[in-house]
């Protein structure tokens, strides 16, 4: 199939992810918000911090208040990563590939982008926490869409291998979120509001009723295992690296566990290092460093899937 | 039967009389209007109407769909137009305006009620689009090898190298089966006496096919009664046929020609049409940054490595394909390309500097062209064309700029034109400028009254005047596809049917009598 093709179908899906993972952080501060005894301030500066993107925040707009950082990673059309934005870069990928994909897919991103780009026009009487709610929704049926809808071939597994690298990314940064709040506040560790906090930390990643299941007990250990280890849940780092290299795998056909190309490398070395290292050697080493190494190896493999896959050079005649 | 509907009421007008007054008044007010409404009223005026001979007498072509439509609602034929436009929105036939927001596509205006050709005109159409495009597909072989026609003084030299398609770098190209204009759109128009006439032969990419599939299969469900019972000649197989053109270009021998579309990308205002084709044909849409020439192929770049590329529908104006034969800031194209496609190793439809003839000066002289190389009358006529180029003819183009029509040479879609009879004296005098300062730029043609169709506006009928662009393909031999673009405008009384100004189109039957 086409690079260009292979990269749209890509990035069409990351895009679509990445809406949806920005609905579910900044949804989680608004929920710690509510929850925050009176007379402690949100804190929302460290959700700009996650992005990586603060300087350019900071040179827009100042002061990181609920509504300047919601106005900038929701409806900012100027800044790339803005839900806004994803959806019209999602857009613009499905239709540049609209005779691979199915027409459904099509409809869908484009019904999601008109969603969004309604809900910037008429802000003032927006219900937050329902539009994310509905943010996530159509992500999901688009999702669903895909799968039900486009025969699970090469361009499929590239969209599948997308939306799985930009979740294990976000996931990583949502748990981030809860580091940077908690940075503060260390008094805090322990108390009824810390486990307030991270059930609100969980509940964003829709991973409360399936964390309940599997451990019951609150616990900051527990929650960073079953949202960095958990071999099943699919919102979990490592459950997106196992499905992520089996697509892969699907696209190049190297038998599993062997690998001939930088991406499948680097993808297979990132999900050998989360089989075989506990939770306590992840603490021990710091919880905040370990998701930088995640996020900064999920890079490297975004990168190598686009050196391989995309970036070929031309022979010269 | 006069609408089920309105005997309804009449029964319930019946029933209801002095009972419920103010019902029956609504009653009353929806009677008349079921039967004042379709053609009862429609009034063909001082014009060439497709449909009709004279008020209330249909053409005998047209007669069935017009009882058809006499039997419907005016309730049901505007659900029926909303469902069909609602329909091609869906289905994402949508052109981009330039310069208009990202993210706003739209549709083409589509109307109901089709045009009608009867099989009988259509074969003599079919002929002399034929014959032209034969004869033009020799001049464009002549003009870049031998130039016969020029040494034998048929086409003035100047005339040649002075336009803007002549394409030096083609001097000596041999294109597979010496085919050049593989696909065609030629724009027909009929006077008021009914007379066709050539009005622009399209050699380049001309658009549009697409709005004839989709319109066809949105008619379909439309009124599905008239095809079941009307001979309508399908459409359907233009895809085929395209795709059969291009693979007859492939090189000999090879089991699996790759063919593929080349889009600007999706920014360009016919985007949904190379999408649209490259999908029905099964091959692969490309842009010019997927392509490269490497081990003096042109190649595609895919997750697998390098593909070879054997034939490309080009959907590139010729001189923005390589930007080392022709403009250097083109971005679309592909450097090395006319390399390899001198070298045979690539076939393009159409072929690189078919523009040559689609030069509107060019076009005055087709007829000459199908007499010397076909040695035959031509069929289809030219509107008479004023060359400003020749002192004698600029000068009665100059005293009669109120009655004519000025074309710029080069320019297409509608631009560049003045409609003398429209224009204001201040733009009649700046064309004049013009005219004098580029004689050899501008032709002009008198100003013809383009034959109506009726078409549904609101809650009535009005003829809206229309062209019509028949697709041909130029493969093992010339395939005519039956029917054509029919494009409508709908300001009222205004001639200028392009898309990009405010027309729309209509579906096109040709039907059996």
């Amino acid at each position: 199939m086409l690079s260009r093709v292979a990269d749209s179908i890509y990035w069409l899906n990351r895009y679509v992810e990445r809406a949806e993972n920005i609905a579910r952080f900044v949804d989680v501060n608004l929920n710690l918000s509510l929850d925050s005894p009176t007379g402690l301030t949100q804190q929302w500066e460290p959700l700009v911090r996650t992005t990586g993107d603060l300087d350019l925040f900071r040179e827009r707009y100042g002061e990181a208040t609920a509504e300047t950082v919601i106005q900038f990673l929701t409806f900012d059309s100027d800044y790339a990563n803005s839900i806004l934005s994803c959806l019209r870069l999602a857009r613009e990928n499905a239709r540049s590939v609209r005779e691979i994909i199915s027409s459904e897919m099509w409809e869908q991103v484009n019904l999601f982008y008109l969603m969004v780009k309604d809900a910037s026009e008429a802000k003032h009487r927006l219900q937050l926490p329902s539009f994310f709610a509905e943010v996530k929704m159509a992500s999901h049926l688009f999702a669903g869409v895909m799968s039900a809808t486009m025969s699970h071939n090469e361009g499929w597994h590239f969209g599948y291998l997308g939306r799985l690298i930009e979740r294990a990314d976000k996931t990583a940064r949502i748990l981030d979120v809860k580091y940077f709040i908690l940075l503060p506040s260390v008094n805090f560790v322990g108390t009824a509001l810390d486990e307030l906090q991270w059930i609100a930390l969980l509940k964003s990643a829709s991973g409360y009723e399936m964390y309940r299941k599997r451990q019951r007990r609150i616990s900051p250990t527990g929650i960073a295992k079953f949202l960095i280890l958990d071999r099943e849940f699919p919102r979990s780092i490592q459950f997106c690296l196992l499905e992520a290299e089996q697509s892969l795998h699907a696209i190049t056909g190297s038998t599993a566990g062997t690998w001939n190309n930088a991406a499948e490398r680097t993808l297979g070395k990132l999900r050998a290092e989360l089989d075989f290292i506990t939770i306590e050697e992840i603490i021990q080493g710091g919880l905040h460093e370990f998701l930088d190494h995640i996020q900064i190896q999920l890079n490297l493999v975004g990168h190598k899937i686009f050196e391989t896959f995309c970036a070929l050079e031309p022979v010269k005649a | 039967m006069v609408g089920e509907r309105a005997q309804n009421h009449l029964h319930c007008y019946q029933l209801q009389t002095g009972q419920f007054t103010y019902e029956v008044t609504v009653y009353h007010f929806s009677i008349e209007r079921h039967f004042i409404v379709q053609f009862d009223q429609y009034d063909p005026g001082d014009f060439y109407d497709e449909l009709f001979l004279a008020p209330g007498q249909p053409r005998p072509e047209a007669k069935l769909l017009i009882e058809r439509i006499n039997s419907l609602s005016m309730e049901e034929l505007q659900q029926r137009q909303q469902a069909a436009q609602n329909a091609l929105f869906k289905l994402g036939v949508t052109f981009n305006v330039y310069s208009d927001e990202q993210g706003t596509e739209r549709i083409l205006p589509f109307d109901i009620i089709p045009r009608i050709v009867s099989a009988r005109e259509w074969e003599w159409l079919e002929s002399g689009l034929k014959q032209r495009i034969q004869a033009l597909n020799l001049f464009l072989t002549d003009i870049y090898s031998e130039q016969n026609i020029l040494k034998d003084k048929v086409i003035p030299e100047a005339l040649i190298y002075s336009a803007t398609g002549f394409l030096k770098p083609c001097m000596g190209l041999k294109p597979p089966q010496g085919i050049w204009c593989h696909i065609t759109g030629t724009d027909l128009v009929r006077d008021r006496d009914g007379q066709w006439y050539v009005l622009e032969d399209n050699l380049r990419c001309p658009s549009g096919v697409s709005y004839v599939l989709e319109n066809r299969r949105v008619m379909k469900s439309t009124f599905p009664q008239v095809f079941s019972r009307v001979n309508i000649r399908p459409v359907d197989d233009y895809a085929s046929q395209l795709l059969e053109t291009l693979l007859n270009l492939a090189p000999a021998g090879l089991p699996e020609p790759t063919v593929v579309v080349l889009t600007p990308g999706i920014y360009n205002s016919a985007y949904f049409e190379h999408s649209f084709l490259a999908q029905q044909m099964g091959v692969e849409l490309v842009e010019g940054s997927d392509l490269v020439v490497s081990d003096g192929y042109l190649q595609m770049r895919t997750t697998k490595g390098l593909k070879r590329v054997d034939v490309i529908y080009r959907r590139i104006d010729d001189v923005f394909i390589d930007p080392l034969a022709f403009r250097p800031d083109s971005l679309l194209g592909v450097p090395g390309l006319m390399e390899v496609y001198r070298a045979g190793r690539v076939a393009i439809a159409n072929a690189l500097g078919t523009g040559v003839a689609d030069d509107k000066v060019i076009y005055a002289y087709v007829p000459q062209m199908i007499r010397y190389y076909l040695g035959e009358d031509q069929i289809l006529p030219n509107v008479p064309t004023y060359l400003c180029w020749e002192p004698e003819q600029q000068q009665h183009v100059l005293h009669n700029l109120d009655k004519l029509v000025v074309k710029a040479a080069g320019e297409s879609g509608g631009y560049g034109m003045l409609v003398g009879p429209h224009a204001t004296p201040e733009q009649r005098a700046d064309f004049a400028e013009r005219i004098k300062a580029a004689p050899r730029n501008y032709i002009a043609q008198p100003t013809l009254c383009l034959s109506r169709v009726p078409t549904l506006f609101d809650d009535r009928f009005e003829g809206c005047h229309v062209d019509l662009r028949p697709y041909i393909l130029y493969g093992k031999e010339i395939y005519v596809n039956p029917g054509g673009l029919t494009r409508v405008a709908l300001k009222r009384g205004s001639l200028v049917v392009n898309s990009s100004q405010g027309g729309g189109s209509k579906d096109t039957w040709v039907v059996e009598e």
